[in-house]
């Protein structure tokens, strides 16, 4: 009797040792092939149609090809054109102008205003501004466009609320006008991503360490030091966030410039986003359109990893 | 003073959609100052550019190809998403690192052979021309958020289940799935607007407005009526209220699902 009970429990403990590490491996060989199906579907989409025609624009930049005619090959001849062509380059010039905007002023402005809803004391004007700053996020941006083409407009707001406080000889067509059309399409790109900016720091502040700002405040600290000393290390990560996802959206953009300017005046606000669409679909220049677009995914590259390398996580450091 | 600035900033955000708003309800053709209320609003111009641009036919194309792309997309998305995050199978850091470099990619990286690739596929000019790149584009994003929210779950939930005897389909869908409710659903809802507002892909793969989004269709509005302000704006405001009413009812869920996603990895 003692045999039995004593030697039971050892043998169902090694029984059930056994059977869990044997599932175990069956699960481990079972993991090895179905894993693989679970990220096939992903990557098969993702591979048809991203890997591959971005393979085929690397090879169409190497050629000169009307979309219809056997294409012949040149090269690196597209690359020179783009490098050297006076409106090819200027595009690239006015892509980088527009990070000012796109980047620069949300980043800023949002670094401000999201320090303000922090310290104002009304926590339902804080998350009603979040809301309304937001809004510009999730329409689509070709109505943002016209919307702001109409304000900027000889008879649209601006010049209405210039002209009201007399300066009316200032007003013209913002858009229409070689020396501000570029700005003014930054401001729109400024507009529309403010809102993102600022509910990305916000929300990065709120995870702040409060003592960090009660020690400073014992040691006397005013609010611009504690700014420059507490908030904005603390901010690395989410400003590094909003530097990449706006500088991305000023390089590559597209929507706003073809609803408001077209490129114009000229070529004023000819962005790279743009040309390419006009090489490859109404000039028929395929190739230089595909070398103008591999430069451009270049740049976003060149831009981006710094900014991700500089602003990693504080563990990775 | 800080409320003072963030009013300020709150008037400037919403004055171009007023200013669309009171355009739209002045007399069609005329050329409106600023912002100005009509004496005698015209609310039956938004009734005229519904017809005119032929809204129902194009509000009804938008919501198929949002219903085409939006599940594809999360369900396959979310597949690879626990594969790479939960799994961890072998290979899977290559693997992720193949798709984060599409997170960086401006789709006019791939928009002129995409244009050559459906047409020789000869889907050009239909809803499939939008639909099937458009999945294919998100999956970087959506296998990124979805992998960062697999990280955060424990192996030994899955270790547990496969004592059980679990197949991997079966962990999958009985276990994890469920779990992960909250970053599917704000997948879903971001590609949504994704989807709605995709530009580039309509105008340059689909002729007929009626076959693209309502983005899309905006552009092809833009180029026939362009001229009479009152109507463009009408439409206009058609054409965005629908992202604002999804955006104002799942409001909180939005925003805090974009920033998990973005504070990830």
């Amino acid at each position: 009797m003692t045999e039995t009970t004593t030697s039971s429990p050892r043998k169902y403990r090694a029984v059930s040792r056994a059977s869990a590490s044997r599932a175990l491996r069956v699960g481990a060989r079972d993991v090895r092939l179905s894993g693989w199906l679970f990220v096939l579907p992903a990557l098969a989409a993702y591979g048809l149609f991203v890997l591959w025609p971005l393979i085929q624009t690397f090879k169409y930049s190497l050629y000169s090809w009307d979309g219809v005619a056997p294409a012949q090959w040149v090269g690196f001849d597209n690359y020179k054109t783009v490098f050297t062509d006076h409106e090819l380059v200027g595009t690239l010039k006015h892509a980088f102008q527009l990070i000012i905007f796109f980047s620069g002023i949300p980043v800023v402005l949002g670094l401000v205003v999201a320090s303000v809803m922090r310290r104002v004391a009304s926590p339902r004007i804080s998350s009603t501004a979040r809301a309304v700053l937001f809004l510009p996020q999730v329409v689509p941006l070709v109505a943002a466009g016209i919307a702001w083409s109409w304000v900027l407009s000889t008879s649209g707001v601006v010049n209405q609320a210039l002209s009201a406080v007399g300066l009316g000889g200032v007003t013209r067509a913002w858009l229409g006008d070689f020396g501000t059309a570029l700005p003014a399409v930054g401001v729109i790109g400024a507009w529309v991503l403010l809102g993102l900016c600022t509910v990305l720091l916000l929300a990065g502040m709120s995870k702040i360490d409060p003592s960090l700002y009660e020690a400073a405040q014992i040691d006397g600290a005013g609010v611009v030091r504690e700014f420059f000393s507490i908030t904005l290390p603390g901010l690395r990560q989410e400003i590094g966030v909003c530097v990449t996802v706006t500088v991305i959206a000023a390089l590559s953009a597209f929507d706003i410039v073809y609803i408001s300017t077209r490129g114009g005046p000229g070529n004023a606000t000819m962005v790279p986003g743009l040309k390419i669409y006009q090489l490859a679909f109404f000039n028929r220049e395929v190739g230089v359109a595909s070398a103008l677009a591999v430069v451009l995914m270049v740049l976003v590259l060149v831009c981006i990893l710094p900014i991700q390398w500089l602003t990693r996580k504080e563990s990775e450091a | 003073m800080g409320g003072a600035l963030l009013l300020v900033l709150m008037a400037v955000t919403l004055l171009p959609f007023a200013s669309m708003f009171t355009t739209a309800l002045h007399q069609s053709g005329t050329y409106p100052k600023g912002l100005d209320w009509p004496s005698d609003p015209h609310w039956d111009n938004f009734v005229k550019a519904f017809h005119i641009a032929n809204m129902g036919a194009i509000f009804k194309s938008s919501v198929l190809i949002v219903l085409a792309v939006v599940p594809v997309s999360v369900v396959i998305a979310t597949m690879a998403g626990f594969a790479i995050g939960q799994l961890r199978i072998r290979g899977g850091q290559l693997v992720f690192v193949v798709f984060l470099l599409g997170l960086t990619l401006p789709f006019e990286g791939v928009i002129v052979p995409l244009y050559y690739e459906i047409r020789t596929i000869g889907l050009l000019n239909t809803r499939w021309a939008i639909i099937l790149p458009l999945i294919g584009l998100f999956m970087p994003f959506g296998v990124f958020w979805m992998r960062a929210y697999f990280l955060t779950m424990p192996r030994e939930l899955s270790e547990a289940a496969r004592v059980d005897g679990a197949t991997t389909w079966q962990l999958f869908w009985r276990i994890h799935v469920p779990l992960a409710r909250p970053a599917v659903s704000s997948l879903g809802i971001l590609l949504t607007v994704f989807t709605w507002n995709q530009f580039l892909l309509a105008i340059v793969l689909v002729d007929d407005p009626t076959k693209r989004t309502m983005a899309g269709a905006l552009g092809a509005f833009q180029g026939q009526w362009g001229t009479d302000i009152p109507l463009l704006s009408a439409g206009s405001i058609l054409i965005l209220t629908p992202t604002i009413i999804v955006f104002v009812a799942f409001q909180r869920h939005f925003v805090s699902a974009l920033l998990q996603g973005s504070l990830k990895g």
